[in-house]
């Protein structure tokens, strides 16, 4: 837990206004106002069917993959709209890399799976490619366990490595802002602590957004916090007021575990 | 015993049941097909019976049963010499029978006409062959035969020369046609018909050159007289082996069965497909079924990542899906009567239109063909290929996609790099069902292009190689003609197990080469579950 003084920042990188979205009839996120910052680790939690999982997938437009779904309202990336309809989708999830609940890595090898995103990029200079590989799995904390078995299959790893090797491989398309979600659900308390490591290296350099259902997980990792539930966001702060002085009762129930 | 109902205990047991009974009679079919068919070659005894009446017949036993008529015990024994008796088979009363030997001097003559000869040898007239006689008179005959052999070999050299004199010469008789038929100038037209008749002239020239020296080989003969001493003058060159089974030792027997194997696998059919090989069969059919699976495989292919992948899911797409279900099971001689119509007549007869006019009313593609056979059963197997594509597309878990496409990929890269790799195994099963169900396929064929014989294969050294628009011969449907439109359907009932036992292992063979590709893919492409 770091504590910089997020009120000194500039213009956030994402900001969220009016977001509504729907499922054929059901609303699943209702009037989201939200700010995140560069830099910045933020979480989200709350419970089950909360939203927060949805509202995730609306930064890279993965939603746009539900047919039901139909969104108004904006989502600014750097001050552009990111669901206007001249945004260019491949360029926005270049920019903003996804990392999932269950690790999925291709049926390819660890090498491969990394240097896709460039590969479908039509980039295929080959010590580019290596130097990225390299890069992507240092700082993805996975170097030395894979470095001598690079053209194995990706599919021989264990949970934990697999899913480094998945937010290695969102690394190396060089995002501003990586996405995860529920990264640890499927990991044991072990892998769960480097990934946590992980989360507290890769902000120096890119901006996280995590969906997370462990509580101590969001105080662990987390500068700042929005607590969900039933689609509206009930509170957002720093996560040491939203863990020690919340300003809604239901934020601290949910908190305390009184509830959820 | 209400207990014992509960455990679920009988359902298993019925279960294992079922798959008892499939077993049993798979393998029983298996086995009757194989017993019959390699034991039909090894090379059995000539027996020779004196029997009551006084008559004396020579034959090799096929078979002993009950005489349903009198209840006593008969046999079934080949005699043979069809030219001589007017019949193969004769069924002898055991006790009808009174004397029985094995005469270890009786031959069996396999002829290129009439079937076999059974009888011994007791003459040659070999004037003018150079060979060297010595005292035994067998050993004669073979030094004889191998004589004619190279005799035969010359003649074939000219009768190759003569194929293709005969080719060059069809070509421009084709030529010659279009151009007339374009209304092009008489010089070119008079200097192509010129260079034709030369070419025919040649090609008389080789067939008289032909006609003689095989006149020549053929003055050749061995004199045999049959069990009763009736005599009866073969010509040597009609003869495709002699063997003399009863002094036979086990090594000359086996030599004998490979020869007969080698035959089978290798050469060309005889006797109304009822002797010989089955090579023009085994290769239309290879050569049917991978040209189906070329076609098949990429429509399958394309319409089931269609249907899955891009296709809204709505109404249609459903409908769309039963009914491709559905088509699995119209009858296959309704898709023979639809490939006839659309394929031969509509498509073939437009292709002649437009390209071999001047051929008119000879048609080219406008009759049944291997190119249209194959077409037909591709279409009779999509529905397998499609349906098993679009099982594992849609087996491929959600998170794959969304990762690949979290990435920046289109779902284009998405389903040519991801995907359809994963989906590989999947489709090798489907075109392995496609295989098997298009291999054994038959009535379709029966309108679409398949002949009881057929002059050449569908591929040759002649340009342009494949040769589409030819009729080919089938495993299937040989089984069909040789077991029940031939006129000798008895001597021909082996023919028909070799010939299942074939088709059984050309699919087995090609169901396991592909069964093994899947396995390596799906070693490479398996996802593990954490």
């Amino acid at each position: 837990m770091t504590d910089k003084t997020t009120t000194a920042t500039p213009a956030p990188i994402l900001s969220v206004r009016d977001l509504n979205l729907f499922y054929g009839e059901k609303q699943a996120l209702k009037n989201i106002q939200l700010d995140m910052h560069r830099n910045q680790v933020t979480a989200f939690i709350g419970p089950s069917g909360c939203g927060k999982s949805t509202l995730l997938r609306c930064f890279n437009r993965m939603n746009d993959l539900v047919e039901s779904a139909r969104i108004d309202g904006s989502i600014r990336l750097d001050g552009e709209e990111i669901n206007a309809p001249t945004t260019d989708v491949i360029s926005l999830r270049r920019r903003v890399g996804m990392v999932f609940q269950q690790s999925n890595p291709f049926p390819k090898s660890i090498y491969e799976n990394i240097v896709y995103g460039m590969r479908i990029a039509g980039n295929n200079n080959k010590s580019e490619l290596e130097e990225t590989v390299e890069r992507s799995l240092k700082a993805a904390a996975i170097w030395d366990e894979v470095k001598d078995r690079l053209h194995d299959s990706a599919l021989g790893l264990s949970g934990g490595q697999a899913q480094r090797i998945c937010i290695a491989r969102a690394i190396a398309v060089n995002p501003e802002i990586i996405l995860m979600d529920e990264p640890c659900s499927a990991l044991d308390p072990i892998s769960t602590l480097k990934i946590e490591e992980l989360i507290e290296e890769l902000k120096r350099k890119y901006t996280i957004i995590i969906v997370t259902h462990n509580m101590q997980q969001a105080a662990r990792v987390s500068d700042v916090t929005g607590f969900f539930y039933l689609g509206e966001l009930i509170e957002c702060g720093t996560t040491r007021t939203m863990f020690t002085n919340p300003e809604k009762k239901q934020t601290e129930d949910y908190i305390t575990g009184r509830f959820g | 015993m209400k207990k014992f109902w509960k455990t679920g205990e009988p359902c298993v047991l019925a279960t294992g049941a079922a798959l008892a009974v499939i077993l049993v009679m798979t393998l029983t079919l298996v086995g009757v097909v194989i017993s019959n068919g390699f034991g039909f070659f090894w090379p059995r005894e000539l027996v020779r019976l004196e029997l009551k009446d006084g008559g004396i017949v020579l034959g090799q036993v096929m078979a002993r049963e009950k005489n349903p008529v009198n209840g006593t015990r008969r046999l079934q024994l080949k005699v043979s010499n069809r030219d001589l008796y007017g019949q193969d088979f004769r069924w002898i009363d055991e006790q009808d029978i009174t004397g029985r030997s094995v005469p270890a001097d009786a031959v069996l003559v396999e002829r290129r006409e009439h079937g076999n000869f059974t009888g011994f040898l007791t003459g040659l007239s070999i004037e003018g062959l150079a060979t060297a006689t010595t005292g035994n008179l067998h050993e004669t005959l073979e030094k004889a035969r191998q004589a004619i052999k190279e005799k035969l070999a010359e003649e074939q050299v000219i009768r190759s020369r003569m194929t293709r004199l005969n080719e060059r010469a069809e070509r421009l008789r084709l030529k010659l046609l279009s151009l007339e038929y374009r209304g092009r100038q008489a010089a070119e037209i008079a200097e192509m018909t010129a260079t034709r008749e030369k070419l025919l002239a040649e090609f008389n020239t080789l067939n008289d050159q032909a006609a003689a020296l095989h006149a020549a080989i053929a003055r050749h003969s061995a004199q045999m007289t049959d069990a009763t001493g009736t005599a009866k003058d073969i010509p040597l060159v009609d003869i495709v082996r002699v063997q003399q089974p009863n002094s036979m030792s086990f090594v000359a027997k086996t030599a004998a069965y490979a020869s007969k194997l080698r035959e089978l696998l290798f050469d060309d059919p005889r006797e109304s497909n009822t002797e010989g090989g089955l090579f023009p069969a085994i290769f239309g059919t290879v050569m049917m079924v991978m040209l189906m699976s070329v076609f098949s495989l990429p429509f399958g292919v394309i319409a089931a990542v269609y249907l899955r992948e891009y296709a809204r899911d709505g109404i249609m797409t459903r409908l769309v899906r039963i009914a491709v279900n559905n088509l699995a099971g119209v009858p296959s001689i309704v898709y023979g009567v639809f490939g006839l119509g659309f394929f031969v007549y509509g498509v073939g007869g437009g292709i002649d239109k437009l390209l071999f006019p001047e051929r008119l009313p000879t048609p080219t593609f406008g009759t049944g063909g291997i190119l249209w056979s194959s077409l037909t059963l591709a279409l009779l197997t999509v529905p397998v290929v499609i349906v098993a594509t679009e099982e594992s597309l849609a087996s491929i878990p959600r998170g794959i996609r969304e990762g690949s496409l979290a990435l920046g990929a289109t779902r284009f890269q998405t389903l040519t790099r991801i995907l359809l790799p994963m989906a590989t195994p999947g489709i090798m099963t489907g075109l392995i069902l496609a295989m098997a169900r298009a291999a054994g396929e038959v009535a379709p064929l029966m309108v679409v292009g398949v002949v009881k014989l057929a002059p050449s294969l569908p591929f040759d050294l002649n340009f342009p190689f494949f040769h589409m628009d030819r009729k080919f011969m089938h495993l299937g449907f040989h089984i069909y003609d040789v077991g029940f439109q031939s006129p000798n359907v008895e001597a021909a009932k082996p023919m028909v197990y070799i010939t299942t036992l074939l088709l059984l292992a050309i699919v087995i063979i090609a169901c396991s080469t592909a069964i093994y590709l899947r396995n390596q893919m799906r070693r490479k492409y398996t996802t593990s579950n954490f």
